[in-house]
C-alpha cells in the first residue's frame, strides 16, 4: 500500500487538534490551573500618567506581615522588559510614565484579601506634565523619552517625488486616522510561577511566545538559560495581545514566588486587562499623491505617525510594518513615506493582528476613495489602473516575481457581491429612505512573515521526533491560541510523513522541550514554520530510508517499525530543520529597499452599509471578502481566520473607542468598550484563490492578519457611498456621524396631513 | 471579583412576610437583591457598598403576572423573562415585551426582575420609559400596609425613589385600554445586543379626529431619570400633525430635557436623537394604522 | 464583617453537591473552585460576556451574577454534563465539524447558551440564533461559524427525532 497516496491531508477539513478538549470543557486555561500551596498575586499601579514616585506608604491596619511584598529593589538582574530596547522596567523604580504602570506587587494565600490590601498601599508622586498625543509629542515642548520624544523613524524612497508635483494634472492629499483598539481575547493575562534557588523559575502563561518570555525571565533573574522554564497554558485568544505583555506579567508572577516561597498565580480581571495592558498604535497617516490626466499615480508622499505609548516595546517594528504597507497594492514610479513612532505617557501599545498595516491601509484605501472623488473617476477604475502585477515593483523595489492577481480577485469580489446591480438600486432608493445604503471597497496585500531580514535574524529551529509509542510529535515553539497552529502543523507533518492526522502530536509548549521556532506573530506560522516542518518531515523519511530501511512505499506500521529500527541503533528519532530563505531575497536595513517580505497574501474586501439619518448610526448589512493566501491548508479554520478577522475589523471601524481620561482607560470594562455581537456581526461571505507558494509548507502564505486590513477602509468607503460624506478617522462613532450629517442632512421629511 | 463575599450578609427569608418583617425590624439595613444583575456586578467590581443583603429570588408572592379585564398585575421579581413569554402582555402591551427583549441577553432576562429595572433607577432603564408611556401604577408594600401611586411619581432624583426605607416595591399595573392607541418604542444603544441605552423614547397616543386626543412621551438617558416628556405632550394635544406641529413638539422636547455627556455618548447628539425619534413617532401617525 | 456562612445544596449535571460558602459567593466561584468544575469560565465579571454562562433550572444564566445562596436546591447543568456517556452533544460534534470553536474560552458558554435556545427551540431562525447567542461574546470566529454549528445541531437533533 502507498500511504502517502492515501492521506491527503492537507486542505480537507480534519477536526481540530485540541478541538475535543475545548468543547468537552476539559481544556485548562491559567485560571483553571492550582499548583500546591499556591498564593495569588496583584498589583499596585501608578495613578497618574507621569511623575516622580515619592514614598510608598503601608497602612498600619493591615497586617503586611501576611503578604508577601515585591518592588524594583527585590529585581535580582535587570530592571527591564527584554525586547527590542531595555526601557520598559519591569516594575517602576522612582518615577512612572503611564497611568496603571506596576510598582508594587502584592502576595497573599487568600484571594480576597488582596483589594484591600492594594487599596491600602498609598503612593505619593511628585507630578510631571505628560503628553497624550502625536501631536503633543512631535511639538517637543516636553520631552519624555529619550532626547526627542521619538521612539522610531523610517525613510523610504522610490524615484523622485520632489520633482512630480509640477508635471501632475492632480495632486490631491488627505489626512487620516485611527485610534487605539483593544484586543478584547475573552481569557484575560493571566500567569503561574513557581521560583527555587536550585532549580530557578518555571511559569506557566497565556501567552504567544514563549521564548520572548524565556529571553525576558533570563535577564530580569540573571539565571541562565537552563534555568528558566516558560510553559505556554491553552490561551483563550490574544491576537497580538499575548506577544509583549506576558513578558511582563509572568516576571511579576516569578517576582512574587521567589519573595513569598509559593507558587504565584495572578490573573488579571477585565478591568485591570484592560487599563492595563498593550492597545493597537493609533495613528495619522497623511498623503499627498500626484497623478496624471488618465489616473495613473505619479508620486505618493505619505507621512505616517504612530503613537507608541510610554515605552517603546515593538513599536518600531510595527512602524515598519505601517511603512512598509502604506503606499497599497499600487504601482508608482516616485513614492517616499516618512515614518515616526512617538512617544507619549499612556500604557505601551504593542502587537495586535495586522501590526501598523490596518492603520496604513486604512490611510491608502480610504485615499483612494478621495482621489477618484476628486478627479471624477470611479474609485474601482482608479484601483485597476494603479494595481501591481507581476513583473512590477513595489515601492522598496522589491520586483514582484509571484502572481499577482489583484484584477481577479476584485472581478471576483465584484461578482460575488453583484456590486453593480446593488449600487444602482441603492442609489435608486436612497433619496426617499432616511437609511442611506451604500457600497465601499478595499484591496491591499499583506507581507507574510518577518519584514525585511527579520526571518533571517530569528533563523528559526523546527523539528519532529517519533515516540516509543509510535506517535510523531511536532517540535516547535510555536503556539496555539485559537487560529489553529495545532491542527495545521499536524497536517503538514502527516501530509509531509505520509501518515495519519491522528498520528502525529504537538509537543508541549515548553521551552524545555521545544526549539526555539520564533514567535507565533506576523502571520509567519503556516508559512514559515510549517514549511520546516515540510522539510522536518521529508527529511525523517529520507533518513529513515538511509538508515533504517524503508522502502520507497511503506504503511503506517512500516514506518513506525522503521522508527524502532533507527531508534533501536542510533537513539532518539528527531528531525530538525532550520529556516533557509527563498532564494534572491535580499534586503537593505539602512535603505529599506529590497524583497520586504517573502511573500504578500492579497485581498479585496466588499462591504455593504446601512446609515440609518435618525439615530446616525451605521450597520454593516453584508460583507464579502476575496482573498489569495497561496494554498489553503484547512478550508474550515482558514474561512474562521478571516470571518473572525473581519468581525474583529468591523469593531474597530465602527463600535470599538479606547475613551482616555488624563492617560488612563475610562472605559475599561466590557460593559463600556463595544465590541459587535452574534447581533452586529453581518452575514460575510468568504471566497479564496487559490495560488500555491513555492517556498511556503505545501504553498501556504500567511492568512492570520489579513482580514484585519480591508474593512474599516471598505465600511467608510461604502458609508461615503452612502451620505455623499467622507469620513476619515475610526473608529467611526454615530456621534462622529451626528457632526457632520445633522448640518448637511436634515432628516426633516416634509410632513403633511 | 474584587469584592470579598465574606464582607456582605446574604440572608433569605423566603416569603413576602418574611422580608418585610426584616426591612421593618431595622429600616435601612437590609439592601434586598433580586436576580444580581445589577448589585453582583456591583460586587465584582468592588463597588458594592451594602454589607446586608435580603434576597427577593425565589419568592412566589413577589413573582406573577395576574390579568384582569381592565389591567395587568406583574409582580415586582417577575422576570423579563415571564413577561416575554406573557401572551398578553405581547399582545396588549407589545412595547413592554419589545422593551424586555432589549434587556441585556437572554441570560439577563432570566434574572432581571421588572421590579429591579424600576427600584435601581438607571436613566437608561429599558423598561420605564414604556411602562411611563402605558401609564402604569405601582404598588409599595410594607408592614405598615400597602400604597399605590402612579409609576410617573416613583423617581424623585438620580438613583432616588419614592420608597420608604422598610418598603418593598410589590407590583407594577398597566391598564389595558391601549387597543385603540398608536404606539412607537425605539432604543439607540451602542450596539444591537447587550447594549445600554444612549437615547430612548417611548410614546402612546390616541388620534381622533385627526387630532392628537391623547399622549404620552417618555424617554431614558434624556435626565437623571426615567422621565415624561410633558412639554412635548402638551405641545401636541389637540393638535393635527403636520409640520408645525412637529417642530412646536421638537422644540418642546428639546426645551425639556438635560441629557449629559458621559462615557457612552454625547448630550447635543442625544439631543438631536431624541427630537429626531419624536419626529420618526409623529411621522408615523401620518400612516394608517397597522392592522392588529 | 460577617463571617457566616451557608450550606448550599445543589445539583450539578445530576449529581448532588453540598458546599458551605459565604452566601454572596458568587455561583461561578463555587463551581471552579469549590466543585473544580473548571469549564465554566470568568471572561468580565460584569455578565457581559457570557463565558460564564450555565443553565440553573432550564433557564440560562451569568453565573458571575448568581449568588450561591440563590442556588439553593437549583439543578445546575454546565459544559461538562452536555456529553452523554458514549458521545458529544450534538452542538458539540457540530462545533468541532463547523469550525465553532477557536480559541475555545467562550466555548462552554457559548454551548450552554445555545443547548438552552435548542431546548426551547429546536428549530431557530437565524435570527433566532443571533438572539439566542448576542450574550455571548466571541473574538475569534465573528460568530458565523458558530451560527452554522447551531444550525447544523439542529438539522441533526431534528433527523435524529425523526429516526426514532
Amino acid at each position: 500500500m502507498k500511504a502517502r497516496a492515501k492521506n491527503r491531508i492537507v486542505g480537507s477539513p480534519v477536526p481540530r487538534k485540541e478541538g475535543i478538549d475545548k468543547l468537552l470543557g476539559k481544556a485548562r486555561y491559567i485560571d483553571d490551573l492550582e499548583r500546591e500551596g499556591m498564593w495569588h498575586g496583584a498589583t499596585v499601579r501608578s495613578s497618574i500618567p507621569r511623575g516622580l514616585i515619592r514614598s510608598i506608604d503601608f497602612d498600619p491596619l493591615i497586617d503586611w506581615s501576611e503578604f508577601a511584598i515585591v518592588t524594583a529593589a527585590d529585581i535580582p538582574g535587570k530592571n527591564h522588559v527584554q525586547l527590542i530596547f531595555a526601557d520598559q522596567p519591569c516594575l517602576a523604580d522612582g518615577r512612572t510614565n503611564h497611568c496603571d504602570e506596576a510598582i508594587v506587587l502584592l502576595a497573599h494565600p487568600d484571594k480576597h484579601k488582596l483589594r484591600e490590601a492594594v487599596d491600602a498601599i498609598r503612593i505619593e508622586y511628585e507630578p510631571l506634565p505628560p503628553v497624550f498625543t502625536i501631536e503633543e509629542s512631535e511639538r517637543q515642548d516636553t520631552i519624555i523619552w529619550g532626547e526627542d520624544n521619538l521612539l522610531k523613524s523610517f525613510l523610504l524612497q522610490k524615484g523622485d517625488v520632489d520633482s512630480a508635483w509640477a508635471g501632475a494634472a492632480h495632486v490631491i492629499e488627505g489626512d487620516y486616522r485611527t485610534g487605539a483598539q483593544e484586543h478584547l481575547y475573552i481569557e484575560n493575562n493571566g500567569a503561574i510561577a513557581e521560583y527555587s534557588a536550585e532549580w530557578g523559575v518555571i511559569v506557566w502563561g497565556s501567552l504567544q511566545c514563549p521564548f520572548y518570555v524565556h529571553k525576558s525571565l533570563m535577564a530580569i533573574f540573571d539565571l541562565p538559560e537552563d534555568k528558566v522554564r516558560v510553559i505556554q497554558t491553552e490561551t483563550g485568544g490574544a491576537f497580538g495581545g499575548k506577544e509583549d505583555f506576558p513578558s511582563t506579567l509572568c516576571a511579576h508572577a516569578a517576582l512574587l514566588a521567589m519573595k513569598s516561597g509559593h507558587a504565584v498565580k495572578i490573573v488579571y480581571d477585565r478591568m485591570e486587562d484592560l487599563a492595563a495592558t498593550t492597545k493597537r498604535h493609533p495613528s495619522r497617516v497623511r498623503h499627498r499623491t500626484a497623478l496624471d490626466a488618465t489616473g495613473k499615480l505619479l508620486a505618493m508622499d505619505i507621512e505616517v505617525a504612530t503613537d507608541g505609548g510610554a515605552y517603546c516595546t515593538l513599536s518600531s517594528t510595527v512602524l515598519s510594518r505601517a511603512t512598509l504597507h502604506s503606499p497599497g497594492p499600487y504601482v508608482c514610479p516616485n513614492v517616499r513615506v516618512r515614518s515616526r513612532a512617538w512617544a507619549t505617557n499612556t500604557v505601551p501599545y504593542g502587537a495586535f493582528r495586522g501590526f501598523g498595516a490596518p492603520q496604513a491601509i486604512f490611510a491608502i484605501e480610504r485615499h483612494m476613495d478621495e482621489i477618484a472623488g476628486a478627479i471624477g473617476m470611479d474609485p474601482i477604475e482608479l484601483r485597476r489602473r494603479n494595481f501591481l502585477h507581476d513583473g512590477d515593483t513595489t515601492a522598496t523595489e522589491q520586483v514582484m516575481r509571484e502572481p499577482v492577481i489583484l484584477d481577479q480577485l476584485l472581478d471576483r469580489a465584484l461578482a460575488e457581491s453583484d456590486y453593480h446591480v446593488r449600487h444602482g438600486r441603492f442609489a435608486a432608493d436612497n433619496p426617499n429612505n432616511p437609511v442611506k445604503r451604500g457600497l465601499g471597497i478595499a484591496a491591499f496585500y499583506h507581507g507574510s512573515g518577518f519584514t525585511g531580514s527579520g526571518e533571517r535574524y530569528l533563523n528559526s529551529l523546527a523539528g519532529l521526533d517519533v515516540t516509543v509509542d509510535d506517535k510523531v510529535r511536532v517540535l516547535v515553539s510555536s503556539t496555539e491560541f485559537g487560529q489553529g497552529t495545532n491542527t495545521i502543523l499536524t497536517q503538514i507533518a502527516a501530509e509531509s510523513i505520509g501518515i495519519d492526522y491522528a498520528d502525529v502530536l504537538m509537543a508541549p509548549p515548553d521551552t524545555s522541550i521545544v526549539p526555539n521556532s520564533g514567535p507565533t506573530v506576523a502571520s509567519r506560522t503556516s508559512m514559515v514554520v510549517g514549511r520546516l516542518i515540510e522539510r522536518a518531515g521529508s527529511q525523517l523519511v529520507a533518513m529513515l530510508r538511509e538508515h533504517a530501511g524503508l522502502d520507497e512505499h511503506y504503511t503506517r506500521d512500516q514506518f513506525f517499525a522503521a522508527c524502532a529500527t533507527y531508534r533501536a541503533a542510533h537513539g532518539e528519532v528527531v528531525s530538525m530543520c532550520r529556516y533557509e530563505a527563498p532564494p534572491n531575497i535580499f534586503w537593505d536595513d539602512q535603505t529599506y529597499r529590497g524583497e520586504a517580505y517573502p511573500a504578500f497574501a492579497w485581498s479585496v474586501h466588499v462591504a455593504q452599509v446601512a446609515v440609518d439619518t435618525v439615530t446616525y448610526s451605521t450597520e454593516v448589512e453584508e460583507f464579502w471578502s476575496v482573498q489569495e493566501v497561496g494554498r489553503v491548508l484547512h478550508p474550515v479554520l482558514a474561512g474562521g481566520q478571516i470571518e473572525g478577522g473581519i468581525a474583529q475589523a468591523i469593531g474597530y471601524a465602527l463600535y470599538e473607542k479606547v475613551v482616555w481620561q488624563n492617560g488612563h482607560m475610562a472605559n475599561n470594562q466590557m460593559t463600556n468598550y463595544i465590541m459587535p455581537t452574534a447581533q452586529d456581526v453581518p452575514p460575510i461571505h468568504v471566497y479564496f484563490e487559490e495560488i500555491p507558494f513555492d517556498h511556503g509548507a505545501f504553498g501556504a502564505k500567511g492568512i492570520g492578519e489579513l482580514p484585519h486590513d480591508g474593512p474599516a477602509p471598505a465600511i467608510l468607503n461604502a458609508i461615503k457611498d452612502a451620505t455623499g460624506i467622507s469620513f476619515n478617522t475610526i473608529p467611526l462613532l454615530p456621534e462622529d456621524l451626528f457632526a457632520k450629517l445633522s448640518v448637511t442632512q436634515p432628516i426633516e421629511e416634509p410632513a403633511s396631513v | 471579583m474584587r469584592g470579598n463575599p465574606e464582607a456582605h450578609t446574604l440572608l433569605a427569608p423566603g416569603t413576602l412576610a418574611g422580608v418585610l418583617a426584616l426591612l421593618a425590624d431595622e429600616p435601612g439595613k437590609w439592601t434586598p437583591i433580586a436576580g444580581g444583575t445589577e448589585l453582583m456586578v456591583a460586587h465584582a467590581a468592588g463597588r458594592l457598598t451594602a454589607s446586608n443583603l435580603v434576597s427577593l429570588w425565589g419568592i412566589p408572592d413577589l413573582r406573577f403576572i395576574e390579568m384582569t379585564a381592565q389591567s395587568i398585575a406583574i409582580g415586582a421579581a417577575a422576570t423579563f423573562r415571564d413577561v416575554r413569554a406573557c401572551a398578553a402582555i405581547v399582545s396588549d402591551f407589545p412595547l413592554l415585551a419589545q422593551s424586555a427583549a432589549w434587556i441585556g441577553s437572554i441570560a439577563n432576562q432570566s434574572r432581571a426582575t421588572v421590579g429591579g429595572n424600576l427600584v435601581n433607577g438607571s436613566p437608561a432603564a429599558d423598561s420605564s420609559p414604556v411602562l411611563l408611556a402605558y401609564d402604569a401604577d405601582i404598588e409599595l408594600v410594607s408592614v405598615r400596609g400597602t400604597r399605590r401611586i402612579a409609576y410617573r411619581d416613583f423617581h424623585t432624583g438620580y438613583k432616588r425613589n419614592a420608597l420608604a426605607p422598610d418598603e418593598l416595591l410589590y407590583a407594577v399595573y398597566l391598564p389595558r385600554r391601549f387597543a385603540q392607541h398608536r404606539q412607537y418604542v425605539r432604543k439607540v444603544g451602542t450596539r444591537r445586543a447587550m447594549a445600554i441605552s444612549k437615547v430612548a423614547l417611548a410614546a402612546t397616543a390616541l388620534i381622533e379626529t385627526d387630532r392628537i386626543q391623547e399622549v404620552r412621551l417618555a424617554a431614558a438617558s434624556l435626565a437623571a431619570f426615567p422621565t415624561r416628556l410633558y412639554r412635548a405632550e402638551d405641545s401636541l394635544l389637540g393638535r393635527p400633525i403636520d409640520p408645525e406641529s412637529i417642530q412646536a413638539a421638537r422644540a418642546a422636547l428639546l426645551a425639556e430635557i438635560l441629557p449629559i455627556d458621559d462615557i457612552r455618548s454625547t448630550a447635543e447628539y442625544r439631543k438631536c436623537v431624541a427630537a429626531n425619534l419624536l419626529h420618526e413617532f409623529l411621522n408615523s401617525l401620518l400612516r394608517p394604522a397597522a392592522s392588529r | 464583617m460577617s463571617e457566616t456562612r451557608s450550606t448550599i445544596r445543589l445539583t450539578v449535571n445530576g449529581i448532588d453537591r453540598e458546599v458551605c460558602v459565604p452566601p454572596m459567593r458568587r455561583l461561578l466561584d463555587v463551581l471552579r473552585e469549590d466543585l473544580h468544575l473548571t469549564g465554566t469560565k470568568e471572561g468580565c465579571g460584569e455578565g457581559e460576556c457570557g463565558s460564564c454562562s450555565v443553565r440553573m433550572n432550564g433557564e440560562l444564566v451569568n453565573s458571575c451574577l448568581v449568588p450561591a445562596l440563590q442556588a439553593q436546591c437549583a439543578q445546575i447543568q454546565t459544559v461538562e454534563g452536555l456529553a452523554g456517556e458514549c458521545a458529544m452533544h450534538p452542538l458539540q460534534e457540530a462545533f468541532l465539524a463547523c469550525g465553532g470553536a477557536q480559541c475555545g474560552i467562550c466555548t462552554p458558554g457559548m454551548l450552554m447558551a445555545a443547548a438552552h435556545l435548542l431546548a426551547n427551540n429546536p428549530r431557530p431562525t437565524i435570527g433566532e440564533i443571533r438572539e439566542g447567542l448576542a450574550g455571548n461574546l466571541c473574538r475569534c470566529t465573528g460568530f458565523v461559524r458558530i451560527f452554522e454549528s447551531v444550525i447544523a445541531a439542529a438539522s441533526q437533533s431534528e433527523h435524529t427525532s425523526h429516526a426514532r
